[in-house]
């Protein structure tokens, strides 16, 4: 075939009109990449300056020590690392049981508006702020008594609760019907198909959203500002019937703090905490690919 | 709620074969699961019945009147909401006029444009950003966001456009400006998550009916994607509105916490969640106290609706996916 | 009826006519034409892959002006792979490629100067299942592919009816234009893609399968609307349905593994095969 000239054949004829719109394609191409790029941006300028000005700071004792009494320099945050874990813990204990069993009832036992109704409740619930959390917990628990541990975990376990109640309903539903109704057909009671089948082949699902769960909360700090935020002592509490110190509230503290000194501690802890939620996080998220992958076949 | 146990089967076939375990198992379950759904709502409805019950020494001194008084003076007692109500919304509107638009592209880039490898781990990082905690967020709020904001940002804005009352005045590492930046880095990965989810549901068919018609990318997602998303996009960015506006802590640390309506941007403002924040552990009196709990039944009130509106238009959408769909 | 757009109109008027040029001109010199020449497609050696599965081979074919070719074979021979190989729409799924030339009018639409966006408003598509635009008003559907050329306002609207009446659909819906396209029947909104496409006034159509997701009488409907608009467009039409191929099809390619077997006359390839694969095929032997 010959060369063909723009007079002969359609297909080369190009208005200017679409030259402008091939223009308007690409700049909005242009824009959509650099609005994924900066929100990829902003996370590695935030995750950076955590590493580098919390790197200079951190030390093995910042992790091994407690807090240097008032006035003195030094000293670590090990009372807010056991706190933390402490008060996450027992969140996880309350939240996590309760969380799984919603989720059995919804796909196993509730009608269909109830378990509807259930989901809604609970999305609200997750839409609830934590600041509000804190402040009914305080009044609840707080009020005529005292911060304590058991508080801030309660607290903790209210802003847990729907984030693992809702992606237990999500993976329960994705166990096949089939499975279930060959279980039945054996003459296996329901409760007996729920524990034997339905619960282990869930299983990676569930540990999903309670990892998921664990992350949101263990960087939380409004629920813990009225339960469990003024401390007796700076060594490590383990009695959760006192205020337990714990790493955000920390962070929050020394932010608040004019002192620069007080800035680079904040820094530290900092990294120690973004790096345990950001582990947990892809840590959920690799079961979570997993797990789906296993159960859509 | 139906929690009770059905009663078991007791045709002669089946008699022998009753075991005692599941007799009391199976019911058993049922209670527990039923209780636990219970306590799942239950939750919901005694945190509005406390925090009322705590605001009620407020609303009873100050009644409706509250919402509407620019006031908030711990020493002579006097309080209201109006200044935090506005500072709430105005802060929480600011951050999703910037990350909606921004959120809607970024679906459309991982979507529509990214080679497929890079798919994933872009929306992973993406998200990611939401597991940044917020009291980091504040803190690179105040060390690092807050200097380039009083040095850079606000007197080149003030330079440029002085004439806006928005970008009137002079500049403060502290204020409403910084609260909008910091809401807008925590509510992109929320919107962007749920768009690029309810993108990923439009059919191809409609997709290459476009192409086949000429489409470029941008007008076949202009013609298609966007419109069939429409309601989804509405609730996914009602949905980190309300995010938004519950936020307390960054807030708190990067607003300044002071009463006070302002036209421009600039100066410390206060919100609802950070002034609760920020004051309820000094608080020297009962009714400030109250007052402060009254603040936050508003916002509770005010995220309840803004959480409910949004779900209901996310969950009505993909329902309605199938009536669509050829 | 809507007026014939040729290349002679391209060569003696500005380029992309469809748009720019007044009704009343075209006609003008539609009556002025004697002979209508119409474009034809040749495909040349043509291979498509998807990864590094090769699921075309070697295809030649020619697609003559103003005709109707069926394209027949089984399930996986190739068939809807070829069509969307002619206006390009194979690319867009990933990981999907293809080489060698597709010709209209002796320019491939594979050339690097040629934008895909024009192949695809010369070369237009009709989709298995019928997929009007969700949200769109059964006007603007069938203006969709209008306004992206620019055309606004009266000049939209008489193309929009032409449209309509030119697949039946006029008396039927001009009532409730601004209804939604879903909510027509199943054979009305595959008529509407149609009105869709040839609203913007394409050289070629591709069918693929047009008719497999309607009922007999819905089907029967679009075949006399294909009898109708092979006086003005080239088609191409790719069916499992034999007797469809027979009712509609100037010539008919047999295709079978990613192979053009076979293509001739419509009745010889059914009645006088040469191939004995092709023979097979078309008397119920496989497939």
């Amino acid at each position: 075939m010959g060369a063909v000239s723009p007079e002969t054949s359609p297909l080369l004829a190009v208005a200017p009109r679409d030259r402008r719109r091939r223009v308007v394609n690409r700049i909005m191409e242009v824009v959509a990449s650099i609005a994924a790029l900066a929100a990829v941006a902003l996370l590695l300028l935030v995750i950076g300056s955590v590493v580098v000005k919390g790197i200079s700071a951190l030390s093995f004792s910042f992790i091994t020590q407690n807090p240097a009494p008032f006035g003195q320099p030094g000293g670590g945050i090990a009372n807010s690392i056991v706190g933390t874990a402490e008060l996450v813990g027992i969140a996880s204990l309350i939240a996590i049981p309760i969380g799984i069993l919603i989720g059995i009832y919804t796909a196993e036992f509730a009608p269909s508006w109830i378990g509807n109704s259930v989901r809604f409740s609970l999305d609200i619930l997750n839409g609830v702020p934590t600041i509000v959390t804190g402040v009914f917990i305080f009044g609840l628990l707080v009020v005529g008594s005292q911060q304590s541990g058991w508080a801030g975990s309660v607290a903790l376990a209210i802003v847990m609760l729907p984030i693992v109640a809702r992606s237990a309903q999500e993976v329960l539903a994705l166990v096949p019907r089939s499975l279930h109704e060959a279980a039945l057909a054996l003459g296996l009671k329901r409760w007996r198909v729920v524990l034997r089948i339905v619960i282990p082949t869930a299983a990676g699902g569930l540990v999903t959203g309670a990892v998921l769960g664990i992350a949101r909360v263990a960087g939380e700090t409004a629920p813990l500002l009225f339960t469990s935020s003024v401390f007796s002592n700076l060594g490590i509490t383990t009695s959760p019937s006192q205020a337990l110190p714990n790493i955000p509230v920390t962070i929050f503290t020394l932010s608040e703090s004019p002192s620069p000194t007080d800035h680079a501690r904040a820094w530290a802890a900092a990294l120690i905490l973004i790096f345990m939620v950001l582990v947990l996080n892809i840590v959920a998220r690799t079961f979570h690919d997993r797990s789906r992958r296993r159960l859509r076949g | 709620m139906s929690v009770t146990a059905q009663p078991a089967s007791r045709g002669p076939l089946f008699a022998g074969h009753s075991k005692l375990s599941d007799r009391i198992g199976e019911p058993l379950l049922r209670v527990l699961t039923g209780l636990a759904a219970l306590a799942g709502v239950g939750v919901l409805v005694w945190i509005a019945y406390t925090v009322f019950n705590q605001a009620s020494p407020a609303i009873s001194r100050f009644g409706f009147g509250f919402l509407g008084t620019s006031a908030w003076d711990p020493v002579h007692l006097r309080f209201g909401a109006v200044d935090f109500i506005f500072g709430t919304l105005e802060s929480s509107v600011l951050a999703l006029l910037i990350s909606a638009p921004m959120s809607v592209a970024i679906a459309v880039f991982l979507t529509e444009l990214a080679p497929r490898v890079a798919r994933r781990p872009t929306q992973i990082l993406v998200e990611l950003l939401a597991a940044i905690p917020s009291v980091i967020l504040g803190l690179w709020g105040i060390i690092v966001l807050g200097p380039f904001l009083n040095n850079t940002l606000e007197p080149a804005l003030n330079g440029a456009f002085g004439w806006i009352p928005l970008f009137s005045g002079s500049a403060s590492p502290y204020g409403m400006l910084s609260a909008a930046i910091i809401l807008t880095i925590m509510t992109v990965p929320i919107v962007s998550s749920i768009t690029r989810e309810i993108f990923d549901t439009t059919p191809s068919e409609f997709k290459e009916g476009a192409y086949a018609l000429g489409a470029t990318r941008w007008e076949m997602v202009r013609m298609v994607v966007i419109p069939y998303a429409g309601p989804g996009i509405v609730g996914a960015v009602i949905l980190g509105l309300g995010r938004a506006l519950g936020e307390a802590i960054a807030v708190t640390q990067v607003i300044g916490n002071t009463a006070g309506i302002h036209a421009s941007l600039f100066p410390p403002s206060g919100t609802l969640a950070a002034q609760i924040a920020s004051e309820y552990q000094g608080a020297t009196s009962n009714l400030q106290v109250a007052s402060l709990v009254y603040l936050a039944a508003i916002l509770l009130v005010i995220t309840v609706i803004a959480n409910a509106a949004a779900r209901l238009i996310v969950s009505r959408v993909t329902a309605g996916r199938e009536q669509w769909a050829p | 009826m809507i007026p014939r757009d040729t290349a002679s109109d391209r060569q003696v008027t500005e380029p992309d006519p469809p748009i720019s040029i007044p009704q009343t001109r075209i006609i003008n010199e539609e009556r002025e034409r004697p002979q209508q020449r119409g474009h034809g497609v040749s495909v040349k050696a043509l291979n498509a892959y998807y990864g590094d599965n090769r699921t075309i081979k070697n295809i030649s074919i020619e697609f003559p002006a103003s005709e109707v070719t069926a394209i027949i074979g089984p399930s996986g021979s190739g068939k809807s792979t070829v069509i969307r190989c002619i206006n390009r729409m194979h690319e867009e799924i990933p990981r999907a490629r293809a080489d060698g030339r597709v010709e209209l009018d002796g320019t491939d639409v594979y050339d690097s100067r040629v934008d895909v966006t024009h192949v695809r408003r010369l070369i237009g598509m009709v989709f298995q299942k019928p997929n009007p635009f969700p949200t769109m008003s059964i006007f603007d559907n069938v203006a969709s592919g209008l306004k992206l050329t620019g055309m606004r306002k009266r000049g939209l609207r008489d193309r929009v009816n032409q449209a309509l009446r030119s697949v039946g659909l006029w008396d039927e819906v001009h009532d409730r234009l601004g209804t939604p396209g879903v909510a027509l029947s199943g054979g009305q909104q595959q008529r509407l893609c149609i009105a869709r496409t040839i609203a913007v006034e394409p050289e070629v159509i591709l069918m693929d399968e047009p008719c497999s997701a309607l009922d007999p009488v819905a089907t029967l409907r679009i075949e006399e609307l294909i009898g109708e608009l092979k006086e003005r467009y080239t088609i191409v039409i790719v069916t499992h349905n034999m007797q469809q191929a027979a009712r509609v099809a100037d010539t008919t390619a047999f295709m079978l593994d990613g192979e053009l077997i076979e293509h001739g006359p419509t009745a010889q390839i059914f009645t006088k095969p040469r191939d004995e694969r092709t023979e097979r095929y078309v008397t119920g032997k496989f497939g």
